[in-house]
């Protein structure tokens, strides 16, 4: 049989694509028929915090710091609460990572605040003495994307049922709308914080990387 | 052109692809070099602003040596020895020449547009696969060129049973087309809410789905990208280089279909003791330790293929290079199904241990048979001997001390840091803070940078030879039958 495949080329390319198509047919398949439903009382991320989950995303956060706890002990008593699959049931991506060259971040806002993550982007070593973790300075004068973050509200609210508002509107018209309520979430975060420049922004309506960072890291939880 | 004519093989794209394969290969382990050193010396982190931080480098450093680096090797390759073991030539078709060159072309483009968006930290954020959608649309369009290549030769071939190295080849395009779809499925948000960034995506699958997807192919693309495709090499080119057969049809039988029928399964190893159900973590751990086997059996009968010639290891750099690459083969292929236990993933999980394993593989295994691999094209490509054996012979000793100091280093770092994580005094309280379990890897952080420097020296090393090769060498008058001559 296998000579006979060796001279035909499309039999043998159909051959290995059966075998291996039938391991994802078999193990990835059934897990879909059963989509992780959300837990109770979970809602979806505000436009500030998808913003600043971009802010993760775009500073590559996953490269050191993993949104898994484990259940094991050793875990729970250093993170809490032993992750859950429907706590993630609107991250899109995921963001659990592969490697710890920081802690968990999976339930940071339970113990860390504001100001902590200020201090601690501005500069890890002032909070953290040893710390390898570099200095995300440049997250106080970056612009956050609140516009792009809202299409991704739009988007997962149309094609994926995520329980937004009726004001999560396409268009710009909704969009212009929508704004002055991120910019608000925006305010009360910025009231926490010590750093002048960031707060002007905020007063004029623009909202730092740092910001909209920060709403995320305070959701987790 | 009669049929029983020499043929004459045209390179113009292997030697495309040859080029490329030695700048990303500087490039990503320069970059590799510098972000191993980040982790030890922290001020490193500025020498380029915002861009420059370790996280931002990161993919950066993956993504050029796996797509640049790796894939250029493979293509490279992949245009030489088709053609050779098809008996055809490129030059007897311009279609398939102009295709060639397409690939090419536009594969040089993903590139730029890849290094370019990743620096400015426009990314999906899923790890082996950031590039954003019309990225992805790029590099659909590249593989589907890649297969048509592939199908094309195929199409005009001469020897009609495919030879063990097409096999693999065809088996890294079906895989990695497969695998690729399905990762990124992406919406891209500009186009149902017309406001932002038309870059932006989001993806079809959330929370453990998406995970799960990711990991089918974060690992399958060590499978299609690292593994398939550098067995294939090695299935030509040891042979080749030392004119001896390949040991056992069968054996090379039961590796190929056990390793496409097995690998694929064990990608759920990555969430072990995560929220994917249970039972998918168990096939992944298990079929994780059957993968061994497939894993071996290759490995296994390269060695003997050097049955009765091993005085060839003592004369040929390139069977030495060989020879190691398939040891180190067999050494990763035995650490991964280790690490995928479950108890001893507990340990070795979101530690320092994992890099280590995926280096013993890709610097050990990878760029070792890679490297070769141009190297024994050189002379047949470009009509000249190899520059210089001596530097080959420096250069295998100080790449291998490099691989040895990386994963030795890496092996007591995860394992130092996995159980420090988890000590409790006698209490029961944990011993240790975080800072605590970083403070103490600086050591090995510090063995692992200068691992990379050695590394990366090597691979100048190698560049420098193949350059030199290229314009500087003796020029020879007819191909060698095996032993690449070298001066």
């Amino acid at each position: 049989m296998f000579h006979w495949l060796e001279k035909r080329p499309f039999f043998f390319a159909v051959g290995v694509f059966l075998v291996i198509a039938f391991a994802g047919l078999v193990e990835i398949l059934p897990n879909f028929a059963e989509a992780a439903r959300p837990v109770k009382g979970l809602k979806p991320y505000s436009v500030l915090e998808l913003a600043g989950k971009e802010v993760y995303k775009k500073d590559n956060c996953i490269a050191c710091h993993s949104q898994l706890i484990r259940p094991f002990k050793a875990e729970t008593d250093r993170y809490g609460q032993y992750s859950l699959s429907g706590e993630y049931a609107y991250d899109r991506p995921f963001l659990w990572g592969s490697k710890r060259t920081g802690p968990d971040l999976h339930r940071v806002g339970n113990y860390r605040t504001t100001d902590w993550h200020e201090n601690h982007m501005w500069d890890p070593q002032s909070v953290v003495p040893g710390s390898i973790m570099p200095a995300y300075k440049h997250q106080f004068t970056n612009e956050a994307d609140l516009a792009t973050a809202y299409a991704e509200a739009v988007t997962v609210k149309t094609l994926f049922n995520t329980p937004y508002g009726d004001d999560v509107q396409p268009g710009q018209a909704a969009w212009d709308a929508y704004k002055p309520k991120v910019v608000a979430e925006a305010k009360k975060i910025a009231a926490d914080m010590k750093n002048q420049d960031v707060k002007d922004m905020v007063a004029a309506g623009k909202v730092p990387e740092i910001v909209a960072l920060i709403a995320y890291l305070n959701r987790l939880k | 052109m009669q049929s029983n004519a020499a043929l004459e093989y045209d390179y113009t794209v292997a030697k495309l692809f040859t080029y490329t394969a030695i700048v990303f290969g500087f490039v990503g382990m320069l970059i590799g070099t510098l972000i191993a050193a980040q982790l030890a010396f922290p001020d490193l982190n500025y020498l380029l602003g915002e861009y420059g931080t370790f996280s931002r480098l990161r993919p950066l450093h993956t993504n050029v040596v796996v797509y640049g680096f790796t894939l250029s090797g493979i293509w490279a390759t992949f245009y030489y020895s088709a053609q050779r073991m098809m008996k055809v030539s490129m030059a007897e078709s311009k279609f398939l020449m102009a295709l060639g060159k397409l690939h090419f072309l536009l594969y040089l483009v993903a590139a730029v547009g890849l290094v370019l968006s990743l620096g400015m930290g426009i990314s999906t954020s899923k790890e082996y696969a950031q590039m954003e959608w019309p990225l992805d649309v790029l590099v659909v369009l590249i593989w589907v060129i890649w297969g048509m290549s592939i199908f094309g030769l195929i199409g005009i071939r001469r020897e009609k049973a495919l030879y063990i190295t097409m096999w693999y080849f065809i088996a890294c395009f079906l895989g990695v087309a497969m695998l690729y779809l399905f990762n990124n499925m992406e919406v891209p948000t500009y186009f149902v809410a017309g406001v932002g960034s038309i870059m932006h995506s989001v993806s079809m699958y959330a929370g453990t789905n998406d995970a799960l997807v990711q990991w089918w192919w974060g690992h399958n693309a060590v499978a299609f990208v690292f593994t398939v495709p550098i067995v294939g090499m090695i299935y030509y080119f040891l042979p080749k280089e030392s004119g001896q057969a390949v040991y056992s049809y069968k054996l090379s039988l039961l590796s190929f279909w056990g390793l496409m029928f097995v690998y694929l399964w064990a990608g759920s190893h990555h969430l072990l003791w995560s929220t994917v159900p249970d039972w998918m973590q168990s096939m992944g751990s298990i079929f994780s330790v059957i993968l061994i086997l497939p894993s071996w059996g290759s490995a296994i009968n390269m060695l003997l293929t050097m049955k009765g010639e091993w005085n060839q290891l003592t004369e040929n750099p390139l069977i030495k290079l060989m020879v190691l690459s398939s040891t180190f083969y067999m050494l990763s292929t035995l650490e991964g199904p280790i690490q995928a236990v479950k108890s001893v993933n507990a340990i070795a999980h979101f530690t320092d241990w994992i890099p280590g394993h995926v280096h013993d593989g890709v610097l050990g295994w990878v760029a070792f048979m890679i490297m070769a691999a141009l190297m024994h094209m050189a002379p047949r490509m470009f009509k000249r001997e190899l520059y210089s054996k001596k530097l080959i012979e420096a250069q295998f000793w100080i790449q291998t001390t490099a691989v040895v100091l990386y994963f030795t280093s890496m092996w007591i770092a995860g394992i130092t840091q996995g159980m420090m994580w988890r000590a409790v005094d006698e209490y029961g309280n944990l011993m240790y803070s975080f800072i605590d379990t970083v403070t103490v890897l600086h050591p090995y952080y510090a063995i692992r940078a200068l691992s990379g420097v050695l590394f990366l020296t090597g691979f100048v090393m190698f560049a420098y030879n193949m350059v030199m090769t290229m314009v500087a060498s003796r020029a020879i008058s007819e191909e060698p039958q095996s032993a690449t001559p070298m001066a």
